[in-house]
């Protein structure tokens, strides 16, 4: 039985700190925004918790195409791993976007290009362990969820690629920032919060994956002791 | 069609366009013999247009908005049926086995399988275009245009249709599995055919339905080629 290693604990204790920062960042430090006063708050775990959910979702593909080629366990567990914190993420997107779009858009939920996009790319996610829970074969699962990952991809790509194709009232934020009129004009701090929770998220996402990696190292290896035992 | 693909005259590899063909003229032998999926299909998608006449209430002011969402909603579920029925044939009677043993490569067999597929679906929409248009007076479905984006919607969605009904058989769920696992992946395919199509029918100007006739060219060429290189990682035992 390995312990866990002393790096991890290490990422836990940053990851519970930079979390703390970002908090106080986005909720004291940055300054209310003029129009939409403090529920723009939101928006700064908004955009960490898409980012890294989005980075999860190619991740993902990246791993399953990794494990098509080498047919090793371990970028299996690594796929997984990204698209279960992921899945989490995201839906902790389309939340926070919801409490955001309530009092901005006066809706909940719209039917935006955007909004449709994420709700689906999330639903890819959900369909994706629907899958590997209908497989007994642990190398057809990893198989068949290697290839699932890979189609689901583009789909990832499109949510962001889809504000900027389609006329969409959601808020654009990065590229040409200072032509778009609809983008979030940004002062020093409000800046400072942005990238922080960018970060923050980011420490916390590659904790977590790691946590989910080790998991599921330990679980196979649960299932060969059982194996063996009962031989 | 070439006859001679089945006779043994030679024992060397078929060529890749010769197993296709062998592939797609096996099955759309099968199917011109017992004609249940092609007739499944058919009936199936004409009671979905007529159920959504009614759920939808579709008068002449709300028909022209939603046309191409009703075909489309149609076509797909029309679609899994057929893709369903496709892959549970070779599964159940082991012949998915004997498809594999085949010494051809494993991609003539997702071709064969993918373009019978689609020669359904498109038997299906020649029918069912036709009689919506009747039905409801609307010619302008029956342009060439329109036609083309039903052709570029199908063969992304049987793509990638294709794929995932080859895997979903294999899972303890089988059919219910694939409609779940396909919609979610060919949405931006739908979405773009159904923008392109439904600008069609407002009489949309030119630059307004490229982008989405964009995705949609591109998404073809995207689930295409990723079906393609990952078909024999879904077919090996």
């Amino acid at each position: 039985m390995q312990s866990k290693p002393i790096a991890l604990t290490v990422l836990d204790i940053v990851s519970v700190i930079v979390l703390g920062i970002s908090t106080y960042l986005a909720l004291v430090f940055a300054p209310t925004e003029a129009v939409m006063g403090d529920v723009q708050r939101v928006f700064y775990f908004h955009i960490g918790t898409a980012w890294t959910g989005l980075l999860g979702f190619i991740i993902a593909s990246i791993a399953g195409i990794a494990y098509l080629v080498s047919k090793d366990m371990k970028w299996d567990r690594f796929g997984v791993a990204a698209v279960e914190v992921s899945t989490v993420f995201f839906f902790l997107t389309i939340v926070l976007g919801s409490i955001w779009a309530r009092p901005a858009w006066n809706t909940w939920w719209t039917w935006d290009p955007r909004l449709t996009t994420a709700a689906i790319t999330e639903l890819i996610y959900v369909a994706y362990f629907m899958l590997r829970q209908g497989l007994d074969d642990p190398e057809k699962r990893a198989r068949f969820g290697a290839v699932y990952t890979l189609l689901g991809g583009p789909s990832a790509i499109l949510t962001f690629l889809v504000i900027r194709l389609f006329r969409s009232i959601h808020p654009v934020l990065t590229n040409a920032a200072e032509k778009a009129q609809e983008t979030m004009g940004m002062t020093g701090n409000m800046k400072v919060a942005f990238f922080f929770a960018l970060f923050a998220f980011t420490v916390i996402f590659i904790d977590l994956i790691w946590h989910r990696v080790r998991l599921g190292s330990l679980q196979e290896k649960v299932e060969q002791l059982k194996l063996n035992a009962s031989s | 069609m070439n006859p001679d693909i089945f006779t043994p005259r030679d024992t060397a590899r078929p060529s890749f366009p010769g197993a296709v063909l062998a592939i797609i003229q096996k099955d759309l032998t099968a199917e011109f013999r017992s004609r249940e999926l092609f007739s499944a299909m058919l009936v199936f998608s004409l009671l979905v247009i007529i159920i959504f006449n009614f759920a939808l209430e579709l008068d002449i002011t709300v028909r022209k908005s939603v046309a191409a969402g009703v075909l489309w909603t149609t076509f797909a579920f029309a679609g899994t049926l057929g893709l369903n029925r496709s892959m549970a044939v070779e599964k159940d009677r082991g012949c998915m086995d004997g498809l594999l043993l085949a010494p051809v490569d494993r991609s003539a067999i997702f071709f064969g399988k993918a373009i019978s597929n689609l020669v359904f679906m498109l038997i299906v929409e020649a029918i069912v275009l036709p009689v919506y248009a009747l039905l409801y007076n609307e010619m302008r479905i029956l342009q060439p245009g329109f036609l083309g984006v039903i052709l570029l919607g199908s063969i992304g969605y049987i793509a990638v249709g294709t794929m995932l009904a080859t895997m979903s058989v294999q899972t303890r769920m089988r059919e219910i599995l694939l409609p779940i696992l396909l919609f979610p992946i060919a949405v931006p395919v739908l979405l773009a055919a159904v923008k392109v199509s439904g600008g069609l029918i407002a009489g949309a100007e030119w630059p307004e339905i490229l982008t989405p006739l964009n995705i949609l060219i591109v998404y073809d060429v995207v689930f295409v080629s990723i079906a393609y290189m990952v078909f024999d990682a879904v077919v090996e035992e």
